[in-house]
């Protein structure tokens, strides 16, 4: 019972330094599990992200550039492929489903996708559709549009609203289309890309006015789902090997992975820091607790007069030390959550896909083991300095 | 057997300028149990560092002290501190309380390396010494007086065997002084407890029945 007695009048009486160095591992243990968690999440997130597809058929161009156009309507289209190969395709034995898509056009950042009302009957998870929520479906041909769930909710557009196009997928005000259209429907959200696209007919891109008079019979690419996965082998081969003018993306986890695998040298760089900045706030409680030892001198002296042993004092400086880390760590949780909350918003809004700050990950049990390990470990060179004060001289004050 | 038993006792201190310092040089002495006895010695003639010997504080150069029958001179420094904790409480000039904790949390300590925490024994003392009304006080809420009265309280915590007692009214004024020194010996009285008192101050030396010159005992003081 001592013990505990004498850490915690310690850290009440360094309250300063206690709360100041116990916001440094907060911070460093935050940031710490932070990355780790969004690192680890994402990854997994963007590999199992495929928007319902197996695979991506489009224009002669990089596996990724094409999955990330298509799947995750990121970056520009690699270019377009006549109407023919999306029929070839289509009648294909090994496919299930094949959905033409079009893009070129935005409004206010938000890409318009068009495609045709087979978009709704495609599963993007197991037995779950691309359903409305409220309102109904476009119809093919006619200048109608369904939102997805956060598109809607971030432009603020309702069943009924009316919105003209702009031009190219990035938003220029200078460029807007002549074109009304009206929301007829909004998407229940996916957790997929697909929630922040407008959706609209195939016909609505291809005859925008103002566009090329032959992209009428042009698409920009064709997701693909396939009746048994292990068939895209075949179609692959076809595509990418005995044909050389078009690219068939598969599978889409692979590429994804790839893509990953490029960036991961980011991760180490990002996961070194985090480790870095874990050092030196266990550094810094070594430093507070080893610059206070001159006050404390006289405190343990005493302590020592009334029959403490020096081991029990070496052992309640460390224990003040992982106390530290402990109270540190407890609000690390905090600075976690808002770290990753904070960049599952960015992820969100700039990808579609949805990363869970509150999901369970074994660093959030390790890291605050390694920081209160850590600091214990740093407590023990200002301990070992309080192990060896000297009883006689420090119970007369210093005159 | 007496409770105190020193022989031989040396103890020297290395100086600045790389000699060494003969400080205690004491042949023998001895302390009966529930005995007190006050030592009288000017500024600098080794009674801190004597009572620190028999604390065991400090560890001599050679010689014996034997406490309660064990010697303490062949033993480790925790074995030292254990012995401490059970069996000696210590009074200083300066009092020597813990800043950061109340005076009952200042009287647990120096029961809690020793015989364990006893609320109700340590609330007695602080009652026993007046101030149960100050109980939850820290010691700058405390008058001197009142400080040092929870010292005293404090020393009497672990039902030691002996007080030692280095100049305790030195930082008194002389009311408070005498009252102390009165409460300090009737405390040691009722608590069983042998009191060794060391002072310079002619005024409390004459309070004792028995008082030893340390400058006649001890071979090193001048
Ligand atoms: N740690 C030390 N190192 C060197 N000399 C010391 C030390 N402690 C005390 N002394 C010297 O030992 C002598 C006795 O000191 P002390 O026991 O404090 O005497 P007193 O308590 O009677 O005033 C003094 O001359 C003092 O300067
Ligand atoms: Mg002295």
């Amino acid at each position: 019972m001592t013990l505990p007695l004498i850490v915690a009048k310690s850290l009440r009486q360094h309250l300063l330094s206690t709360v100041v160095t116990a916001a440094s591992i907060a911070l460093a243990g935050g940031l710490l599990m932070a990355v780790w968690v969004v690192k680890t999440q994402s990854n997994d997130a963007f590999t199992k992200q495929n928007a319902g597809f197996d695979a991506v058929l489009g224009a002669r161009s990089a596996k990724l550039q094409l999955v990330l156009n298509a799947i995750f309507h990121l970056e520009a289209s690699p270019g377009n492929l006549p109407w023919t190969d999306y029929e070839d395709i289509a009648k294909n034995a090994a496919v299930a489903l094949a959905l033409p898509i079009a893009v070129g056009d935005n409004y206010r950042g938000y890409r318009l996708v068009g495609t045709t009302t087979n978009l709704f009957s495609v599963e993007h998870a197991p037995g779950r559709k691309y359903r409305v929520a409220e309102g109904e479906e476009f119809a093919a041909g006619y200048m109608e549009a369904v939102l997805g769930s956060f598109a809607a909710r971030q432009l603020k557009l309702k069943v009924g609203d009316k919105f003209h196009p702009y031009h190219g997928l990035n938003f220029d005000e200078k460029q807007k289309h002549e074109e009304l259209y009206v929301v007829t429907g909004i998407l229940e959200p996916s957790n997929t890309p697909a929630d922040r696209v407008i959706w609209i007919p195939l016909e609505g891109i291809q005859n925008m006015k103002g566009h090329d008079a032959k992209s009428a019979a042009e698409i920009s690419a064709v997701l693909v789902k396939l009746k048994n996965p292990i068939a895209g082998r075949g179609l692959e081969l076809m595509y990418n090997k005995q044909g050389n003018r078009l690219t068939f993306a598969w599978p889409i986890a692979q590429v994804v992975a790839e893509l990953f695998g490029k960036i991961a040298w980011f991760d180490k760089v990002l996961e070194l820091v985090a480790w870095l900045v874990a050092a030196v706030a266990t550094g810094s409680v070594l430093a507070s607790i080893y610059n206070s030892m001159n006050e404390r001198r006289r405190d343990i002296a005493i302590l020592r007069a009334l029959g403490a042993r020096a081991h029990t004092i070496f052992l309640a400086v460390v224990l003040e030390c992982a106390a530290i880390a402990v109270l540190g760590m407890v609000a690390a949780f905090a600075v976690y959550l808002g770290i990753t909350g904070v960049a599952a918003h960015i992820i969100r809004t700039e990808t579609g896909v949805v990363l869970n700050a509150f999901a369970w990950h074994p660093i959030l049990a390790w890291a605050p083991a390694a920081m209160i390990g850590l600091s214990a470990l740093a407590g023990v060179i200002p301990a070992v300095k309080a192990y060896r004060t000297n009883v006689a001289e420090n119970l007369v004050p210093v005159s | 057997m007496p409770l105190l038993e020193i022989c031989q006792l040396k103890k020297s201190y290395a100086t600045p300028d790389g000699g060494t310092l003969v400080v205690v040089d004491l042949p023998e002495f001895k302390l009966e149990a529930q005995t007190q006895v006050a030592l009288s010695g000017e500024s600098g003639s080794g009674k801190t560092t004597f009572l620190n010997l028999i604390a065991g504080i400090l560890a001599p150069d050679s010689g014996s002290i034997k406490l309660n029958g064990l010697e303490l001179a062949g033993l480790r420094e925790s074995a030292r501190d254990r012995v401490r904790a059970t069996t000696i409480g210590y009074i200083f000039q300066t009092f020597n309380l813990l800043q950061g904790y109340t005076a009952l949390e200042n009287v647990l300590l120096g029961m809690s390396f020793g015989p364990g925490a006893d609320r109700e024994f340590a609330k007695s003392l602080l009652k026993r010494v007046g101030l149960d009304a100050k109980l939850n006080h820290l010691p700058r809420q405390l008058s001197t007086g009142q400080q040092q009265r929870v010292a005293v309280a404090r020393a009497l915590a672990n039902r030691p065997k002996l007080v030692l007692a280095d100049e305790p009214t030195g930082n008194l004024d002389h009311t408070n002084a005498g009252e102390s020194l009165k409460l300090i010996r009737e405390a040691c009285r009722e608590n069983g407890a042998a009191l060794l008192l060391v002072s310079h101050d002619r005024e409390v030396l004459a309070q004792f029945e028995s008082v030893q010159e340390l400058g006649k005992l001890n071979r090193a003081a001048k």
